[in-house]
Formats: C-alpha cells, sequence, structure tokens
C-alpha cells in the first residue's frame, strides 16, 4: 500500500473489505476474530493484508477469546479490534464489559444479522438496543457509529479508533450484513503510521524498571472506590454526549415530519422522502451517525424548528425509536415502521408509513 | 543474626527512595522480601498455599531479572488481588480468559515475559477453551496452576479437580463420579497437545517439594525466555478453609488423598526429550503427515 496522503485512492470495494482496509490506514495492526456470516470478508481481508504489514491476525477459539485478546492486546498499548456479527457480538458482552470497566480502547464491528437467537444470515437493525444500551453487565455505554455508505464505513471505522483512545472506551461499528456486502466507490482514508499514534502511559508492556508498575483492573471491592470509578467514567460519557453527536439532516429546514433512519433503514428512507416530498409532503430525513451518544441534539432543534412529529424506520420492530420518543420528550408524537428478518422494506411501502403518519399529524392525534 | 554470603540487593531506582533507606548498605541480606512483591497484606487464608506460590512466582522472576519487562494476568479466584501484591504491570482478567488475555500482550510485545496465575475452577472449568488453545496454539506463556480441588473464593464448591467422593458445598453427599463426572488431569491433558514445550506438576507440602515446584516455575519462565513455547506448571495445593481442617491435616489429605490422583512429575519436556522447541517436537510427531511437514516460508 503506498503510503501517499495527497493522493487518496478511490476504489470500488466491499463494505466489509473497507472496514478492514480503513482500520489498517487508522493504525490497527492487531485483529482477534472468529468466523461468522456476513462479515466474513473483513477477516479474510485482515487475515491476508496483516502480516504483510508486520500486523498479527489470529482466528481465536471463540468469540469469548477473541473478545479477551483484544482486552490484552489493548491493556498493552495497541490498537486493536475485532468483528463479529450478532450472536458471535453476544458472546463478546462479557469482555466488552471488562474493557469498560477497565478503561480499555478498542474497536468492536457487528455486521447485523437477524435474530434473536440464530436468527439468520440477511441484514437486519435489531442490536441497537444491544450496542447502545450496553452490551454487557454493568454501567457503562460506548460509543457506537452507524455507516450507511460503504465510504462512511472507511470514515467512521477510521473515527471509531481516535474516539477509543481519546475517551478510553470501547468503541462500536454497527453495521449490517448490506452495507457489509455491497460494492461502492469509495476514497480511502490517509495511512497512520502506528509509532506516530498518542501514547499510552497507561499500558501494561512492563516496566522497564522506569516507573511504578502499571494494574489494568476492574475491580474494586471499596463500594465507595467503585462508585467513584463509575462516577468519574460517566463524567467522560457526558463529555462524548456533548461533544460527540453527529447526525445528518436531508431536507429538514421546513419539515413538519422528519423520518429518523440509520444504516441500511436511511438509504431506503432517503429516496420515500424524496418521493414525498414530490408528492407535497413537507418531511425530511434524520440520519443518527452516532447511535450512542444519540442525537437528541438534532432532534430538540428540530422541534424547536417547527417538527410535528417524527417517523422512526428501523430494521427491527421497534428499537430506536425509544431513544426518539426520549429525545422528543412527549413534545411531539413519534410513531414506528419496520421489518425484520432481511426483509428489507421498499421505497413505496416506507412511503406509505410516511403518508400515514403525515396523515395522523394533521389530524392533530 | 549470621550473615550469609549474599549479593547486595541493588534496588530499581523507584523503589529506593521508598524503602532503600531501610537498608543500610553494609548489611548483607539473607531473607527479604523479594522485590517484585510489594508490601501489600495478602487476602490469603492462614495456611493457605497460594502464598507460597506467589512467593515462588516472584522469586524467579527477580532472579531472572525480568521484572521489568514482565506482565501478570491475575485470574477471578483467590489471587484475584495478585495485581496487588506484584510489582511487575498486572492485568486482571475475567474469569477464566487469562490465557487469551496472555495471548494479547504477547502478541502485541514479544518481548515480554507474560505469566498467567490461575486456579483450578478458572483454568479446568471456566476457562478450559481458552487453556487448551493458548497451549496447542504454542504462545509462548508461562501458566501457573493452583489446583487445590475447590472453588475457594466463593466459599468451597465443587470444582472440576474436586477428588471422587469429596465432600463440598456443592457436593454435600460428596462427588458422584456417576452424576456428575471425573475430575479433570490438567497436567495429563495439556502434555499431549502439540505447541506444549514443558508441564510439570509439584506440590508445597515440604521443603523439599517447595524446592522441586521453585525450580519448575523458573524453567517454565526460562523456556519463555528462551522461546522455546507453553509451559504449565501445575500445584498440587491445599485449601485448609474450604476444606475445613487445619494447615498440617490439610496437608496430610493432600499426601493421601491428592497426590495418589493427581500424581508428581514432569509430563512433558521437549528440551529434555531432544528437541530445540516444542514446534520441532510438534514436527516429528507428526512425521508420517506429509502437509504437515512442508516447510513455510518466512
Amino acid at each position: 500500500m503506498a503510503n501517499n496522503n495527497a493522493a487518496q485512492e478511490r476504489v470500488l470495494m466491499k463494505g466489509n473489505e473497507v472496514l478492514a482496509e480503513a482500520a489498517m490506514r487508522a493504525g490497527c495492526r492487531f485483529f482477534f476474530g472468529y468466523p461468522i456470516t456476513p462479515q466474513t470478508e473483513l477477516a479474510a481481508y485482515m487475515a491476508k493484508k496483516l502480516p504483510l504489514i508486520g500486523g498479527t491476525f489470529l482466528q481465536a477459539e471463540s468469540e469469548i477469546a477473541a473478545i479477551n485478546m483484544v482486552y490484552g492486546a489493548a491493556a498493552a498499548g495497541a490498537r486493536v479490534m475485532t468483528s463479529s456479527s450478532s450472536p458471535g457480538v453476544s458472546l463478546k458482552g462479557e469482555g466488552v464489559s471488562y474493557m469498560a470497566g477497565a478503561d480499555l480502547p478498542g474497536v468492536i464491528v457487528n455486521v447485523q444479522r437477524g435474530g434473536p437467537g440464530l436468527g439468520g444470515i440477511q441484514p437486519s437493525q435489531s442490536d441497537y438496543f444491544q450496542a447502545t444500551r450496553a452490551l454487557g453487565h454493568g454501567d457503562f455505554f460506548m460509543p457506537v457509529l452507524a455507516p450507511s455508505t460503504v465510504q462512511e464505513m472507511a470514515d467512521l471505522i477510521y473515527d471509531a479508533f481516535d474516539l477509543a483512545d481519546t475517551y478510553r472506551t470501547p468503541t462500536m461499528i454497527l453495521a449490517d450484513g448490506m452495507i457489509g456486502q455491497m460494492m461502492e466507490p469509495v476514497l480511502l482514508p490517509p495511512e497512520r503510521d502506528p509509532e506516530s499514534l498518542p501514547a499510552k502511559p497507561w499500558a501494561t508492556s512492563g516496566t522497564r524498571m522506569e516507573r511504578e508498575h502499571n494494574v489494568v483492573n476492574s475491580l474494586y471491592l471499596s463500594p465507595e472506590k467503585l462508585n467513584d470509578t463509575n462516577h468519574e467514567r460517566f463524567e467522560r460519557y457526558a463529555a462524548i454526549r456533548a461533544k460527540e453527536q453527529r447526525a445528518e439532516l436531508m431536507m429538514c429546514d421546513d419539515a413538519e415530519l422528519v423520518v429518523v433512519a440509520f444504516g441500511a433503514a436511511s438509504r431506503i428512507a432517503r429516496t420515500a422522502v424524496r418521493d414525498a416530498r414530490a408528492k407535497g409532503i413537507k418531511c425530511g430525513l434524520l440520519r443518527p451517525i452516532t447511535l450512542w451518544p444519540f442525537p437528541e441534539q438534532a432532534i430538540g432543534q428540530l422541534i424547536d424548528g417547527g417538527t410535528r412529529a417524527f417517523l422512526s424506520v428501523e430494521l427491527n420492530m421497534g428499537q430506536m425509536v425509544e431513544d426518539v420518543r426520549l429525545a422528543a420528550s412527549g413534545r411531539v408524537p413519534v410513531s414506528f415502521y419496520g421489518q425484520t428478518g432481511g426483509v428489507l422494506p421498499t421505497p413505496e411501502e416506507v412511503l406509505a408509513a410516511i403518508e400515514q403518519a403525515a396523515a395522523t399529524m394533521e389530524r392533530g392525534e | 543474626m549470621a550473615k550469609a554470603n549474599v549479593a547486595p540487593i541493588t534496588l530499581p531506582s523507584y523503589q529506593q527512595e521508598r524503602i532503600g533507606s531501610q537498608i543500610a548498605e553494609t548489611e548483607k541480606i539473607v531473607a527479604a522480601r523479594p522485590r517484585v512483591l510489594t508490601d501489600v497484606v495478602t487476602n490469603y487464608c492462614p495456611g493457605c498455599t497460594h502464598g507460597i506460590v506467589n512467593r515462588l512466582v516472584a522469586e524467579c522472576i527477580n532472579e531472572l531479572g525480568i521484572e521489568g519487562k514482565t506482565v501478570g494476568i491475575a485470574p477471578v479466584g483467590c489471587s484475584v488481588m495478585m495485581y496487588d501484591f506484584f510489582n511487575c504491570d498486572m492485568i486482571e482478567a475475567a474469569h477464566g480468559r487469562a490465557p487469551a488475555v496472555a495471548t494479547g500482550v504477547k502478541r502485541v510485545h514479544p518481548d515480554n515475559v507474560v505469566f498467567a496465575y490461575q486456579g483450578d475452577g478458572d483454568l479446568a472449568s471456566i476457562g478450559t477453551a481458552e487453556t487448551v488453545h493458548a497451549a496447542t496454539r504454542g504462545e509462548k506463556i508461562t501458566v501457573i496452576f493452583i489446583n487445590n480441588a475447590i472453588y475457594g473464593m466463593t466459599g468451597g464448591q465443587m470444582a472440576p479437580t474436586s477428588l471422587p467422593n469429596q465432600v463440598t458445598q456443592t457436593s454435600p453427599y460428596g462427588r458422584d463420579v456417576s452424576k456428575v463426572g471425573y475430575p479433570v488431569r490438567i497436567a495429563e491433558m495439556v502434555s499431549t497437545l502439540d505447541g506444549v514445550a514443558y508441564v510439570e506438576r509439584v506440590t508445597c507440602d515440604s521443603r523439599a517439594h517447595i524446592m522441586q515446584a521453585k525450580k519448575a516455575i523458573k524453567k517454565a519462565f526460562q523456556n519463555q525466555i528462551d522461546g522455546i513455547g507453553y509451559s504449565l506448571v501445575e500445584v498440587v495445593a491445599t485449601c485448609p478453609t474450604n476444606w475445613g481442617m487445619t494447615p498440617q491435616d490439610a496437608f496430610q489429605w493432600l499426601r493421601d488423598n491428592m497426590l495418589p490422583y493427581y500424581p508428581l512429575g514432569v509430563y512433558k519436556d521437549v528440551v529434555a526429550d531432544g528437541f530445540a522447541n516444542a514446534a520441532e517436537a510438534a514436527l516429528d510427531r507428526a512425521k508420517d503427515c506429509p502437509i504437515a511437514q512442508q516447510k513455510k516460508e518466512a
């Protein structure tokens, strides 16, 4: 790979492979994972490319082992990631909780498929709750970024490593089988030399007899100490909520009805919103890019600016809609439309849901 | 006090300020806490053998001069607080996951000396998969396995290594092997795995056995330093509190029951077998398998 920041390469690539390529360009040299559909291409790409640039690809014996290898590598100070799909991500929950508890940075990719249980292998967004409400036990959150294009796969995983390091937190890319499997042109980000990244003085990589020993730990037997630690961590979460909310707004300036959709669902919703505009409905699209922190500031601003209703469109039975309702705080009605199991709604079906929501709004219900 | 001919201890710079003034330069030390142990009082019960093994590990680290590059992985169980007792970099792992965490560290910093210290519930029950696969990958790590046939921290439940008919909180009528099966014999099992350089089972019920245990632990570290392969030392240990015995009775019970079931000795030593390392031994074992004999391009 050419290390040429000036001439960024525009190439046609698959979403899953772009996640891998952009992660390496962000300075990630360690990948631990376990095979699962539909994230397969990501691991395969890493297996091929990482050894060529002095990195380590290791297929673990389980998702549990993989996330604990991530825990160890992160403790040792490396930029490190793992990837999986829904059932495998459930197994990583324990390790992610320990990473949060020990303030370890690392990137977890979930290329979602349908659930619960073994579910299916088609695209889904049914892990929204799991991703945004804490993937394991205990009081914690982690930044969750939701790409909707192959370009965003590159851009967001690149940023995810910086977010993880800045706030010392596990960070998730919540993609889905559709974005993972599709090919689109992408402008790849510049390469970063892992040696150029900010130092991690807390890392456990040997004292070299030059400092007190470091400890990476999530155990606090003193209730006061654990309480203090949790409060300190939530101050960091408050900073993330204040600074890192991201969303894209389309046709929202005069929108009375705003469709909220992320990832694959937002691609369908985008077409439906344009079609609704053509039919004279004053609607727009709010596309959350960060699912946690949820872009509640944008929701509030829209209501302040005259938005009278929201429609959440998701590839699940209604999960993000709860965050839309929390952000709307009862000021305006919020409705939901979704399909599951890999059944992708057509733009016409979403348009019908928009028309219904618009009609309900006009009746003042 | 008799003064033995022992070289004066050179303290690391960051420790000199703290404890250096307490040691007159002209004095010769005959017995001291190993440098790599902190002065934190341990949580171990009176008579518990964790204290002995912690100390042996610390002595080996100091004698090998590796404390500056050692990273220890503490388990979940009675030795969970080891990160407070050791002066080297320490990581507290999730229950059973120490070998996976050690793998992560070692892959990032191959020059570090990485050890996992685990009890029987941690290593032989919830972490069996991590144990087997770290061993079979030939991770160049050192694993210290404390087998005291019981879950100590949680108050004396049946362990994967509890003996047949042993009474515990969760086998109140004695371990019924017809219903819950047999103890896992880790040294025997791990020694069958390719990638493993060295497995020895030791105990610490007597001075002679403690010295043998130290020798084994030191070898397990030296193997890692020399890049020979994965090493595991199983220490047959006591838990007087949860066995409901005095420390002396516990050692006698260990001799009467544990050692016949878990015989001491070297279960695998590729160097003693004439190989340079575990990889060479594995290659020899598969000498009739053509694909396994293919040379790998660097």
